[in-house]
This record gives structure tokens, sequence and C-alpha cells, in this order.
């Protein structure tokens, strides 16, 4: 049976972790490889490395922690943040990640989908997807979440999906961060409508949450980052609680 | 033992050689015929789409080359099913050593079928101290059905085969490279082959 799937997301910055950790066995909690691997080891099915590194001459950095993940982490891993061209992509997958996610650039030029799909294969692209309810309308946004677009998120997901994204990464900005639980109204029509997987991102505040979700929703992962990194719920406990929950995980 | 890991220009080949690594084996990347040809053991991996993929194999000759190999050859995700006769995927013709087709995976199932999912009716030693129903990393969106060839099978909807095997030529559709320790086992089985 195919499992549902735990994603810790972790963000990058200059080839480190950015938010605090309270890993004490770690000997160097920002380095994001030593932080893979324990996660690795608690049994996360898959690992995101967003890199929110403003300026593109740190990509060099990127490129060669993507390689030191690769070598040391024997589970997929996603990496993301200000990718815009076929060639940030084609670096990052011979760096040895094996998907991509994009965002903020897509929204502008949606053929990049197109593109990246052509050339790498469909489950290589994850489109990543930032909303917020404005007036009662799912709308998106980019730049991390300052900046407001005209689309709607079940028309853009379904673009998305059309034009090539293997998975949907949904974040409902309204929850991240809130530790009030994923937002389920909108997980529901999007894993419901669409016929690529989706991951429901943003709210996750306890491990009853991730129940609800995957419960309640057809959604096919969840990815959090603040809970798992300072250690609020531990992977393995939360495998075994969803497990007796009686959804389908991996143990 | 030299490990070639045949690199067509399709995906992610770094994986199984970091995968290698870790085992403490090192395999090296190559799209030279006399090359595969003379290593002990050979990894065919491949992501991404069937049709670009045997146009490259076709244009470095590689097409021919495989199926003639008499070692142990390991084909990965695409790669086994290019090794099968046909992919319903942009209906291409592929390399034959199977005599099976891949198909699409019917609605309403979601594709790609993507995550961990459990092997099962293991044959053969590549699954020596594999245990029934051990979770492997699939990402495909056709699968292989069953057949006298299948050596594993895995459920998305109905059974399908998560393994073939036929002589010296070993294939899985999951990615042991990406598939935590049983993954690694499944390679270090391949290796003693």
């Amino acid at each position: 049976m195919l499992t549902k799937r735990i994603i810790p997301c972790l963000d990058i910055k200059d080839g480190r972790t950015v938010k605090g950790t309270n890993f004490v066995a770690l000997k160097d909690a920002g380095d994001p490889v030593e932080l893979a691997r324990i996660y690795s080891e608690q049994g996360a099915d898959e690992l995101v490395f967003l890199d929110i590194t403003a300026t593109s001459d740190k990509r060099k950095t990127l490129i060669s922690l993507v390689e030191r993940i690769a070598r040391v982490i024997n589970i997929p891993f996603t990496v993301g943040g200000g990718i815009s061209r076929v060639e940030d992509v084609k670096n990052l997958l011979r760096a040895g990640a094996d998907k991509v996610s994009v965002n903020s650039a897509a929204v502008y030029r949606p053929e990049l989908i197109n593109e990246l799909a052509g050339k790498f294969g469909n489950q290589c692209i994850v489109l990543a997807i930032d909303a917020n309810l404005v007036d009662n309308h799912w709308k998106v946004f980019t730049h991390g979440g300052r900046k407001e677009t005209e689309k709607e998120l079940f028309a853009w997901a379904k673009e998305g999906q059309e034009r090539g994204a293997g998975e949907i990464l949904f974040t409902a900005m309204t929850r991240d961060g809130t530790k009030d639980g994923f937002e389920m109204d909108a997980n529901k029509i999007l894993a419901q409508s669409l016929r690529i997987p989706v991951i429901a991102s943003g709210g996750a505040g306890n491990m009853q949450h991730f129940s609800d979700v995957f419960l309640h929703t057809r959604v096919d992962a969840t990815l959090a980052a603040s809970v798992f990194h300072y250690k609020e719920i531990e992977i393995k406990k939360l495998k075994l609680k969803l497990k007796k929950d009686g959804i389908a995980i991996r143990i | 033992m030299k490990i070639a890991i045949i690199d067509y220009g399709a995906g992610n080949v770094k994986s199984v050689q970091f995968a290698l690594e870790r085992l403490g084996y090192s395999g090296f990347l190559t799209s030279k015929p006399a090359e595969i040809q003379s290593a002990d053991k050979v990894i065919f991996p491949g992501v991404g789409e069937a049709k670009t993929a045997m146009t490259a194999l076709k244009k470095q000759g590689l097409d021919k080359i495989i199926p003639q190999l008499r070692q142990p050859v390991l084909g990965i995700c695409l790669g086994m099913q290019l090794m099968c006769e046909k992919s319903e995927e942009g209906n291409t013709s592929c390399m034959g050593i199977f005599p099976l087709e891949s198909k699409i995976f019917p609605k309403p199932l979601k594709i790609p079928h993507v995550g961990w999912n459990q092997i099962e009716s293991l044959k053969t030693s590549l699954f020596k101290a594999i245990d029934e129903k051990a979770f492997t990393y699939f990402v495909h969106s056709y699968f292989v059905p069953t057949s006298e060839f299948t050596i594993a099978t895995s459920n998305y909807g109905f059974e399908f085969s998560a393994a073939l095997s036929k002589n010296n030529f070993y294939a899985c559709q999951f990615h042991p490279e990406k598939s935590s320790s049983t993954g690694e086992q499944i390679l270090k089985n391949f290796l003693m082959l």
C-alpha cells in the first residue's frame, strides 16, 4: 500500500540552516547535512530544502551543499527557492537533488513548468503554491508571500498539472506559523480535483493536526518545519500515532 | 570490482554513484560501449520520459549494446521500462530484453505513483535478507504488469511488477538508491551476484 509521507522542510541561507534547532546531539546545528541525516534516521519520508539566499552569486554554495546532502542521505529530497531557469534545475539535479520546486518564477512565466517537465520529466517538478484567503477567494502570492497576484489557487494548481508539474506543494499562508492545524477546506478541494499528488503545508502544531488532514482530505503528504526543528514533535512518535489512527504510514 | 553506471543524460545518475560509495564501492559514470562491456556489473538508471531516453540511447548505440551484455545488469525505474519491449509513453519501442509493455496507471489513480510502497512475493537473491512487505521508494506514472519475469510485486490500485529478472538482467521499478537501508541491501545483493 502506498503510504502517506511526512516531510520536514529546512530553510537554507548561504549553505546553513536558518531556524535554530534544539538538537543537542548535533555537532553543528546549523549544518543542513547533519540535520538531514537525523531526520532521515528518525523516519522522514522525504526532505525539502528551501534556499532563501537572496543573491545569485551564492548559488554555488547551494550546489555544493546539494552534493554533500546527496552523498549522505539515502531518501529522496527536493530543493527549491529562486529557481527560474532550466540551467538552475540541470545543475541541482546533476548535483544529486531528486526533485526541484518552483514557485514565483512559474507564476510569472508558466511555460517554465512545461520546459522543465519536458526536459527532466514531470516526476521531478514540484509546483509550490503560497496562497491566502482574500475576500473569500484563495489568491496566489509570490516572493515568499509578500506579493499578491491575480491567480486563483485551484485554477493555478490545475494549470500547473496540465503544464506538467508532478506534485503540488500548497502552503496555506493563513495557517503558516499559527500551529492551528492544516487548512482543511482548500486541501480537500485540491486533493480531490487534481490527478497529481498534493503536499499540505502550513499550520502543523501537534500530532493530531497531521492525523486530521490525512483522515479528512485526500492529501498525499504533509510538510512542516518548526515543529520538527524545535523537537515539539518527534517524527518516529508521529508516525506511530498516525499508524494507530489507521493511516497508511511507513514505520 | 568495476561497476559501470550508464550515463546517457537521463537524470539523477549521481544518486546511484553516491549510494554505491556509501556501501564502500565506487561506480563510474560512462556512456562508452567498451567501458560498459568490460565492467563486472552494469547499472542502468533512468528518470524522465521514455521517448527522449530511447533517442539518447540510440544516438550512442547503447540500445544495441545493453541487450547483448553478459554480466549482471540492473535497470532502475525508467531503466526497467526501457528494458521492456514497448512503452505506452510516447508509444515508444524499447530494447526488448523483457517481452513486456509498460502502460500508464489508469484513472482514478493519482499519477505519478510517488512515495513509499511495499514490495512482496520476493524472488531471487536480489532480495536476499529483505523482508516481505519491505518499503521502497517509487516515482513513476507507467507500470509493467506482472508476468513470469516478475520477481517482486507492489500494489497501487492493483498488483504490478516492482522488479523483473531474466538471465543476467535485473530491473526494479523503485529506486534502491533512495530506499533507505532496504535499498542499500538490494544494491549490495546485486553487487554480490
